[in-house]
């Protein structure tokens, strides 16, 4: 058999679209931005590794197609580190021609980012000629290491990918790990030398990569065993297993703010609402495959009647509820709308219904900020003056005593979905989720099966907005807008419909991380378009599928599916 | 005693008269096939007795009772079952939630049950569970329920999604193609299984099938459809000789053959 | 319980036809008793209707974009408010030297027609590009995975811009010889307000003329009734598609020139609301159905203009005007709810078993 001879091309033309990304990327701010943290104090800041990542992306897309390429022969190794280099060569050339080109054409007048201080970052503050070969030499090297972190075995590439991942997540963090540590005395000191003034010290950032690298290579090879170990455990000792972890997560869970402090509390707090609506939503959307735009709409609705029902503000209601008294009228209400706005739109087709629900939410919205409502619900000066919950003696007047009524909602609500799944109702959810004429055929009426997955998802709508109202005191228009429901509605993606630890996933990945990464406020929803696309291109089940979770154990005896077996919906 | 009864039944989609006044009646517990051509308008009619179309013309009465106007799920809750032409399971659910589903115009707990495990919810769970093994078992899939149904392979889906249909206690089933794709081993299985669904349970079966073998082994009567008309009617060795359906499988091949040799 | 309940479909049907005749009698008797006082001149509602056709017309050309993309692919292109603000975005930076230099005043039919083209061009290309990585990998996907995808590219397209460009709004540039009015048959009208008309009246003519007349038209009238048999006619369906996307691009960018040049503000989030309304008025229209899109525009601009005054103002609706946008909305859900065929009535079939 003929080796076949290295395609020059393909990478040449991943490098091209990589070195486009990577222009778009610097051009976008993100870099100059990021540079504001170090990951590793001293030696590479965010907005470097930026950089880096947009080369190690593209060379391992390289990689990857000249491996494809060759297809069932094991490609030589040779190739793959020569695709990984030139893709990476050509990524960084597109830059450097960015770098000449510009200050030519007067780049900055269209592209305000262009300027002198962003180049100084892509060229490590090198600067002239001596920058740009630096620049090339650093995206061919980085290439050729991607190729060569994947001819490693698995057993090896895994604990480096995921060590490299954790270094750059505690640079990331430093700040706060910081202030974390702080708080605990004289166990924090123990590491301090660990941190830099911006970022990992270079000790740190070895140390810590070599202990995560260590800890998850050793899982790799031994956790078999340990797992092993445990299913053969008699079911007592299983049991035992099972109540401690949990004991254990339940520790863990309560003294979290405690641990933590404010700031991180404060994160968690909104994580957790964000949790509660992603839960509730994953009715509507995971259970039974309605898309709910206008989610936020009910959001709203709780929050305005525990504004309108709590705050001494407004008289014309004549009465001031504490938050409790009032929060059944908040999860009434906005279940009694979830009904008024479901019936009509109910029978449309996905698309549709889509829209109508963003219709939905966007006329509340406008409503609210409207000088015709104003006397009623504040208009665009909104409620303020809005309780805090009080627990007996206490108030739970901070982000550390309200994490735990946030966490109480979650549970609360997750409860709920759980009964819910496994049961006659949810098994119809699912039905018509899955094809709705065939449901129908079974006996299903579609609009009240509907509507009841649409009501108690604005029930716990509601919920949240309730709390929410009292978290912040005051509530204006502005903070229901449409983005509300996409981000409620990305949580449920990403985290997988229909799961509810996926919910919950989903929460700290897209709210609770760019809450503690502040630069990232700006490119937030940049990320947030660009994670929804690449996960319905290549991971549309989410980080946390529901189906697989549902029967793990099982699929492994699953026969192959033949040819013209029923495609997955 | 006639069970179904199609009379003067016309469907049009705009222009296309896909169901011509075509006139039908199945007896009781009998096992009755529809064929012809493709396009002849087969599923067009079990699409309209099991309500997904309203047909424009004519009346279809089941058990004496009319079927006009009915939705899909109420003509469920008469007593009519079906399977489809292209297996329509519900592909991310396991099989046995597949024949739970089937279940549903039996069972009773509403949502404020399974949300507070009220006793009574739990008890119909627990039978309904075992109804749905118990159904499983009957169509040979014991042991299968944990699986999610786009896994299994073929022919176990064309089983699965008559035990889906029977969960209903159907007292009529429609089946679509059940054979379709399958070798002659499987086939045969089929075959024995149908029989023993009426033998059995007493359903009264109308098939639409192409595969000649089993049409002419197991039909009581068959009824040949043809661009919506129906062309012949009456038992399998008469229409073996009919001049005017072999001259509607004339030129489709290998099917004409197939008539003279089943 | 509930079921019995709402399958007396009637009781329910009564209840929101009863809703919908209220909302109706609430608006006839507004609109009465505004004309009725003579409230405002016959040259206001003049104005307010001229200001509405134009307005319309912007949003016919786009919604030609939703109608045209929903007829081919079945999906809602939530990205393409995003085409249509990239469009004039980048041609901005061709029309300011075009300006600085005079050109623009001194040739202003030449120089728009530089502006549009380079507009269309771009908007296009983003309209093509979204195509062919976003959805073209998700053809036979479940519907809510690329309605999803749309969204995702939506926040994608704008946060590059506000990425690239910044936050800060930009004023398009004068174009001296269209600044102000003539009068035709005793009503005023702004010349921008005319070049805006009657260019949207061409291109929609052209575009009407080049699916009914040309071969690659009908080929995208083909696909949108049957993708599969348009394929065994011999119908290159993935390139048809990708035709149908350039072109609603290619109007979508015309519109956006066209609006920039009302309105004069460019910023990243300006796709936003004009993507709704045009969506709006292509379902109003009868979604697939390009004559309703068209006509669809136009209905909603002169309702839109012509609401808060004729209607709310009644109603006493102090600042009428902030709700403008809400009555689009408004429009929308009603139209989704009772009447979703549109206007012109939808010409997709719906396939059950």
């Amino acid at each position: 058999m003929n080796k076949p001879s290295f395609n020059w091309l393909e990478p040449i033309k991943v490098g091209l679209i990589g070195g486009l990304v990577a222009i778009l990327v610097s051009l976008m701010g993100m870099v100059e931005a990021f540079n504001l943290r170090d990951i590793i104090g001293g030696v590479i800041t965010m907005g470097q590794t930026m950089v880096v990542i947009t080369f190690v992306i593209f060379a391992n897309m390289a990689v990857r197609r000249t491996a494809q390429a060759h297809l069932d022969v094991e490609p030589p190794p040779l190739h793959l580190l020569l695709s990984g280099a030139l893709a990476g060569l050509v990524t960084a050339i597109l830059l450097a021609a960015m770098m000449l080109v510009g200050p030519l054409i007067n780049l900055r007048a269209m592209f305000m980012n262009a300027k002198p201080d962003l180049y100084a970052i892509l060229t490590y503050k090198t600067s002239g000629a001596a920058g740009i070969i630096l620049l090339l030499v650093v995206g061919t090297v980085l290439g050729a290491l991607t190729a060569g972190l994947a001819l490693l075995p698995a057993r090896v590439r895994q604990p480096i990918t995921l060590a490299l991942i954790v270094v750059m997540f505690t640079g990331l963090l430093q700040e706060l790990l910081r202030v974390m540590l702080g708080g605990w005395g004289d166990f924090g000191k123990l590491f301090t030398w660990m941190f830099a003034d911006r970022g990992l010290s270079v000790p740190g950032a070895i140390v810590l990569f070599i202990v995560v690298a260590g800890v998850n290579f050793l899982w790799g090879t031994q956790g078999g065993r340990v797992r092993q170990r445990v299913s053969v455990l008699p079911p007592a000792g299983q049991r035992t297993l099972r109540w401690t972890s949990l004991a254990l997560v339940v520790v863990v869970m309560a003294v979290l703010p405690r641990v933590l402090g404010p700031y991180p509390s404060e994160v968690m707090v909104m994580t957790g609402l964000f949790a509660l609506m992603g839960l509730g939503l994953n009715i509507v959307v995971g259970f039974a495959g309605l898309l709910d735009l206008g989610y936020v709409a009910f959001f709203a609705i709780g929050a305005y009647i525990m504004g309108v029902l709590s705050s001494p503000e407004i008289g014309w209601l004549g009465i001031h509820l504490t938050f409790w008294e009032a929060l059944p009228f908040c999860v009434g209400g906005a279940l009694l709308a979830g009904i008024i706005l479901g019936v009509p739109v109910l029978g449309m087709r996905g698309d549709y219904l889509a829209i109508v629900t963003l219709g939905f939410g966007e006329i509340i919205r406008l409503v609210a900020l409207s000088d015709w409502l104003k006397p009623y619900i504040g208009g665009s000066n909104g409620i303020t003056r809005i309780p805090k919950p009080w627990v007996g003696p206490w108030e739970l007047a901070d982000s550390q005593t309200l994490y735990y009524l946030v966490i109480a909602g979650c549970l609360l609500v997750a409860f709920v979905s759980t009964r819910l799944k496994d049961s006659r109702m949810g098994r119809t959810w699912m039905a018509m989720r899955e094809d709705e004429d065939v449901a129908e055929a079974m006996g299903i009426h579609l609009i009240s099966t509907k509507l009841l997955a649409f009501a108690t998802g604005a029930a716990f709508s509601g919920l949240a907005g309730a709390i929410f109202a009292s978290k912040l005191t005051s509530i204006y228009p502005h903070s229901f807008q449409l983005m509300v429901s996409i981000n409620v509605l990305c949580v449920v993606i990403v985290g997988g419909m229909g799961s509810i630890p996926g919910a919950v996933v989903g929460a700290l990945i897209l709210v609770g991380a760019p809450e503690l990464l502040r630069e990232f406020a700006e490119y937030r929803y940049w990320f947030y378009g660009l994670l929804l696309v690449i996960m319905m291109l290549t991971k549309p089940e989410g980080f946390v599928p529901e189906a697989t979770r549902r029967r793990e154990l099982r699929e492994a005896e699953a026969e192959p599916a033949a040819a013209g077996a029923v495609a997955g919906r | 005693m006639d069970i179904l009864t199609a009379t003067r039944v016309t469907k049009r989609f705009g222009g296309l008269t896909a169901v011509n006044t075509f006139d039908m009646e199945i007896k009781e517990q009998s096992i009755h096939s529809l064929i012809g051509p493709n396009g002849a308008g087969k599923t067009t009619f079990f699409n309209c007795v099991s309500g997904f179309y309203k047909n424009e013309e004519g009346m279809i009465l089941f058990q004496g009772k009319s079927l006009d106007g009915r939705s899909p799920d109420q003509v469920t809750r008469m007593g009519i079952s079906r399977t489809y032409q292209n297996i329509r399971l519900f592909a991310n659910m396991t099989a046995i939630e597949n024949v739970m589903v089937g279940e549903h115009p039996h069972l009773r707990s509403n949502i404020l049950g399974a949300i507070f495990r009220t006793p009574g919810t739990m008890r119909e769970e627990a039978e309904a569970l075992e109804e749905a093994r118990r159904l499983l078992g009957f169509v040979g899939l014991t042991g299968k329920g944990d699986l999610l149904a786009k896994n299994l392979p073929y022919g176990q889906q064309r089983r699965l999604e008559i035990a889906r249909a029977l969960a209903s206690k159907p007292k009529m089933l429609l089946l679509d193609e059940p054979t379709a794709g399958m070798n002659p081993a499987e086939t045969g299985e089929m075959t024995a299984f149908i029989r023993r669904l009426r033998d059995e349970l007493g359903i009264t079966i109308l098939l639409i099938e192409h595969q000649m073998r089993v049409v002419m082994g197991i039909s009581e009567t068959v009824t040949v459809m043809d661009f919506g008309e129906k062309i012949a009617e009456g038992t399998p060795v008469e229409i073996q000789n009919d001049p005017k359906v072999i001259e509607a499988y004339l030129g489709r091949g290998s099917s004409a053959e197939a008539l003279k040799a089943a | 319980m509930l079921q019995r309940l709402t399958r007396r479909l009637s009781l329910t049907n009564v209840l929101m036809w009863l809703i919908g005749g209220a909302i109706l009698a609430v608006t006839v008797w507004g609109a009465v008793v505004t004309l009725a006082s003579g409230k405002y001149a016959a040259t206001t509602w003049a104005d307010l209707i001229v200001a509405g056709l134009t307005r319309g017309s912007i949003y016919a050309l786009l919604a030609l974009g939703y109608t045209m993309v929903y007829g081919v692919l079945r999906m809602i292109n939530f990205s393409h408010s995003e085409v249509f603000m990239s469009g004039p975005f980048l041609a901005y930076f061709v029309a300011v030297p075009l300006s600085q230099s005079g050109f623009l005043d001194q040739n202003p039919l030449l120089g728009l027609v530089l502006v549009m083209l380079v507009a269309m061009g771009v908007s296009t290309g983003v309209a093509v590009t979204v195509e062919r990585i976003a959805y073209r990998p998700l053809r036979g996907a479940p519907r809510l995975v690329p309605l999803i995808t749309a969204i995702g590219a939506s926040y994608f397209l704008q946060y590059t811009f506000r990425g690239l460009f910044g936050t800060g709004i930009r004023a398009f540039p004068d174009v001296q010889p269209l600044k102000g009015n003539v009068t035709i048959a005793g009503v005023s009208i702004g010349i921008t307000q005319i070049v805006v008309i009657v260019s949207a009246f061409l291109m929609l003519a052209a575009l009407y003329a080049f699916v009914q007349l040309t071969k690659t038209g009908k080929a995208i009238r083909a696909v949108s009734e049957d993708k599969d048999t348009a394929r065994l006619m011999g119908v290159d369906v993935d390139r048809i598609i990708m035709i149908t996307f350039a072109v609603g691009g290619a109007m979508a960018g015309a519109a956006g020139v066209l609006y920039v040049l009302l309105f004069r503000q460019i910023h990243f989030f300006m796709g936003f609301i004009p993507g709704i309304k045009a969506f709006t008025a292509a379902v109003l229209g009868g979604i697939g159905n390009i004559p309703g899109a068209m006509l669809g525009g136009v209905f909603l601009g002169v309702i839109e203009s012509l609401f808060p005054n004729l209607v709310l103002d009644s109603l006493h609706i102090p600042a009428p005007y902030q709700l403008q946008d809400a009555i689009a909305f408004m429009m929308l859900v009603l139209v989704l709810i009772f009447r979703p065929t549109g206007i012109l009535g939808e010409r997709l079939a719906v396939k059950k078993a």
